[in-house]
């Protein structure tokens, strides 16, 4: 084992039934580092950390510890502490109706010669324990007593008291504000310059930069690359956990046209939605196709979710057509001419024991009302246009949707949303999943309803589909709308403009 | 062949075999004892003092006691699509009402009386508007505090024979008066229960195929997101299965209370939330919510029904009887029950292999 080494795994795989989740992995801990390990959803984190922390089994690859011969394979997060790996994640695990001392010693409290718990020595060591950890707390008092960020860091001192040798942080500050988070950073460097590895996962790229010293790149499954903080800027990380290399990006010239003239469609000012977007304002005109950019998790989604009132806005104020609109739930924005298609298929999206047919009559329904029922002939009517329209292959309209491939389910959706002739409609990943063919007709059929002087907001992860399609981007990052891209839309430019920042 | 694997794509398939099951035991024991085998299946005219020429037979008998269990399984059906979950205060619901509306036509602290102090169309609608009033508090706790259905409802489950009692002043009202005792006895040959039934469930199949609701529930419970999503009001639609629920069990009160022409508080319903539940699922219905079919409930209940009248036939005692209704009802839940049902289709998929072979 190289040298000031704490772990490393070396060719970790691992399936989930269907799926390649882990894909000869490796990964490397060094004594006093904090390691970011970064990814989008889905890239592997999480099921890499659970792979150390004994929570999923892995099938292939090697775990080295440290002080411990031979590979270690761990069953349970018990396994885990017991070689020394302990995990604080975003939310608390510790009992907020014991004191700070208890949840310190709780499962290994110090006993007296008559086998009672001596309280009295572990209420002195507990606060010896905190001092040295310059956190300040009374540690006889109730855990619930304290901040979230307080009570994030008793988690971390209870593992670090637990003699662990490597420390895994799993999105700690998601819940945590600036200063708190600063709090946190101050006692990550302390353990640091303690020896403790330190591994940190976050989807916040700012803190990376700003407490970590080096970086594992994970995507889709596979192991990207580990780098030195100084040699990767924000842009090469982006670009790494996007998998586009920006130098041999192709550019792609797109025709331009002057939408300031158009009448406004969308106007939304300072809507915001506590915890997961910022007060943003956003015009939309008619016939504009508007992109979202940002990395998963930056808040595009809830932005849209914020307009279309799945989330309701608790501030601001929305203009659609130019008259003042409230909207507390979806059928508001729908009774408005709005429409969206969400991210989640399987869980906001489609009725999964309901047939193809009731799917993509559903909203037209739900607008129409419940006792203007649209007669059979009037619903196969229209599910046979649709399904003819979209081409979503079913064998027949009577089909359960959950039947049909993740693809055609996602058309169906899409055809719900045609179905009610929306004036505006929010397309939230509408081509994850869904192969080469089926993506290049949706493209063509969002510039088609833009042509027909509708407007559309456009979410992906790609960016060459948003380049394809767009007239301008909005740029999200951790919740917040910084910025818009109208002209010279280009994968530099729209990336540059993600990752933000100097470099 | 072909028409047997249609018959038993039928989604009634199970909950009528279930039926006729209990039905053939009635006939087997008849003819085994002696007695004319067809006797189950006879209806005749007779005539009582009472009540004049009415119909009586064993299905007679089974249809109107049913009635009740009926009438609570449409509202329950509804209530389990909707929100997966079950409405434990139907018993206790159907009591209260009964107590308000007797406490109504008798007038306060009266605890007998053949006159009655407001006309009977008031009683009624006071019954019926407890009923949407205990609906209404079931739906608020669960569609809009997010109470889980057994808790929400179990407040009422236990309080309202309580209160049912509070508004009798503690006392068994007797409502001894021939227009009331009417909803319980007979109209013509045929016992009003049945037509009562009748009527609720015409009713509420016109309102399934003539509006989307059926649809709305229905897409609720499979997804509340996602039908939120796509313009429906899922809190909405989940209370008013609980006030539809609350309105049934009202209906049932009135007609439990007409056949005793009395408000027994503490006997009123009881027990019956679970046959109604019992029914739900006994007809094919997912527990866990989703789509649903109300026929399927509605034979449930009669052959809970069936069971019954079966059993008192057979000579076991009514204090005996629930161990052979358990066993019964084991035996169709493990028939309909998703393993089984797979373990048949295995087994006549070998079957077909072997005769392949052969």
């Amino acid at each position: 084992m190289e040298e000031n080494v704490v772990l490393t795994a070396r060719g970790i795989s691992m399936t989930f039934p269907g799926v390649k989740a882990l894909d000869n992995v490796d990964f490397t801990l060094r004594k006093g580092e904090i390691h970011a390990l970064m990814g989008e959803n889905g890239a592997g984190k999480s099921t890499l950390i659970k792979c150390l922390t004994g929570i999923n089994d892995f099938e292939t690859g090697e775990i080295h510890i440290d002080g411990i011969d031979g590979p270690v394979k761990n069953h349970s997060t018990r396994d885990a502490q017991n070689v020394g790996i302990s995990t604080v994640y975003q939310e608390v695990n510790l009992c907020p109706n014991l004191s700070v001392a208890e949840n310190l010693f709780i499962g290994r409290e110090p006993l007296t010669k008559l086998h009672t718990i001596d309280r009295q020595s572990y209420n002195k060591r507990s606060q010896k324990i905190m001092d040295e950890l310059g956190i300040s707390v009374d540690v006889t008092q109730n855990l619930e007593n304290y901040s979230l960020a307080i009570q994030q860091m008793v988690a971390i001192a209870r593992a670090v008291d637990m003699e662990c040798k490597v420390l895994i942080l799993d999105e700690p500050t998601s819940s945590l504000d600036d200063e708190e988070v600063e709090k946190l950073f101050t006692l990550m460097r302390k353990l640091r310059d303690n020896g403790v590895g330190i591994i940190f996962v976050t989807h916040f790229l700012e803190q990376v930069y700003a407490v970590c010293d080096r970086i594992t790149v994970l995507r889709n499954g596979s192991f990207v690359g580990e780098y030195p903080i100084a040699d990767l800027p924000r842009v090469k990380l982006v670009a790494a956990m996007m998998g586009k290399d920006l130098d041999d990006l192709a550019e792609i010239k797109k025709e331009q046209k002057d939408f300031s003239k158009e009448p406004m469609e969308i106007a939304a000012k300072g809507l915001s939605h506590a915890g997961t977007v910022k007060p943003f304002d956003l015009d939309i005109h008619k016939g504009e196709v508007v992109g979202i950019g940002g990395l998963l998790g930056s808040g595009r989604s809830e932005l849209a979710r914020c307009i279309y009132g799945a989330d309701k806005a608790q501030t601001g104020t929305l203009e659609v057509n130019g008259e003042q609109v409230k909207i507390n739930q979806p059928i508001d924005a729908m009774n408005k001419g709005m429409g969206m298609l969400p991210d989640d298929r399987k869980a906001e999206g489609i009725i999964a024991d309901l047939s193809v047919r009731e799917n993509i009559i559903l909203a037209l329904q739900a607008k129409r009302g419940m006792f203007r029922q649209l007669s059979r002939a009037q619903q196969e009517e229209i599910a046979d246009r649709y399904i003819d329209l979209v081409q979503i292959k079913t064998a027949s309209k009577e089909t359960l949707v959950k039947q049909l491939s993740g693809g055609n389910q996602q058309k169906v959706i899409l055809a719900r949303w045609l179905a009610t002739d929306p004036d505006f409609l929010i397309l939230d990943e509408p081509t994850r999943g869904i192969d080469i063919g089926t993506k290049s007709e949706i493209q063509k059929l969002i510039v088609k309803l833009a042509g027909e002087g509708k407007s559309v907001l456009f979410i992906s992860s790609e960016i060459e589909e948003m380049l394809r399609t767009c007239n301008r981007m909005v740029i999200m990052r951790d919740g917040q709308k910084v910025g818009e891209l109208d002209h010279e839309l280009s994968q530099q430019s729209v990336m540059k403009a993600i990752a933000g920042g100097e470099s | 062949m072909k028409t047997w694997n249609k018959i038993k794509s039928w989604p009634l398939f199970l909950p009528v075999l279930a039926l006729l099951l209990v039905m053939a035991v009635n006939i087997i024991h008849d003819a085994a004892t002696g007695v004319n085998p067809l006797s189950f299946f006879m209806i005749s005219l007779r005539n009582t003092t009472t009540n004049g020429t009415i119909l009586y037979g064993r299905i007679i008998d089974i249809i109107n006691r049913g009635s009740e269990v009926a009438i609570l399984a449409i509202g329950m059906t509804l209530v389990v699509s909707a929100s997966a979950g079950t409405d434990i205060s139907v018993g206790s619901v159907m009591s209260l009402c009964a107590s308000f509306m007797c406490m109504m036509l008798a007038g306060y602290g009266v605890s007998s009386t053949t006159t009655l102090a407001v006309p009977l169309v008031i009683g009624l609608l006071c019954a019926m508007v407890m009923g949407l009033v205990c609906g209404a508090f079931n739906g608020t706790l669960v569609a809009h505090l997010s109470i889980q259905p057994m808790v929400a409802t179990l407040i009422l489950y236990s309080a309202a024979r309580a209160i049912g009692l509070l508004l009798c002043n503690d006392l068994i009202v007797y409502v001894r008066n021939p227009s009331f005792a009417f909803i319980g006895a007979f109209l013509g040959p045929i016992p009003t229960p049945i037509i009562i039934t009748a009527i609720c469930i015409i009713v509420v199949s016109l309102v399934l195929k003539k509006t989307a609701l059926g649809m709305y529930i229905q897409s609720v419970g499979i997804n509340a997101r996602a039908s939120r999503i796509a313009g429906l009001n899922s809190k909405l639609l989940i209370f008013l299965a609980y006030l539809l629920c609350g309105l049934f069990a009202s209906i049932a009160g009135i007609v439990a209370s007409s056949r005793i022409t009395s408000a027994d508080s503490n006997n009123i319903g009881l027990y019956l939330e679970m046959d109604a539940i019992l029914s739900v699922a006994l007809g094919g219905n997912s527990l866990g919510g989703g789509k649903f079919n109300l026929a399927g409930s509605i034979v449930g209940a009669y052959t809970i029904q069936a069971i019954t009248t079966t059993l008192y036939a057979l000579g076991v005692s009514s204090i005996q009887a629930p161990v052979y209704k358990a066993i019964i009802v084991i035996i169709i839940v493990v028939i309909e029950a998703p393993p089984f049902k797979d373990f048949l289709r295995k087994q006549s998929a070998a079957r077909a292999a072997k005769g392949v072979r052969a």
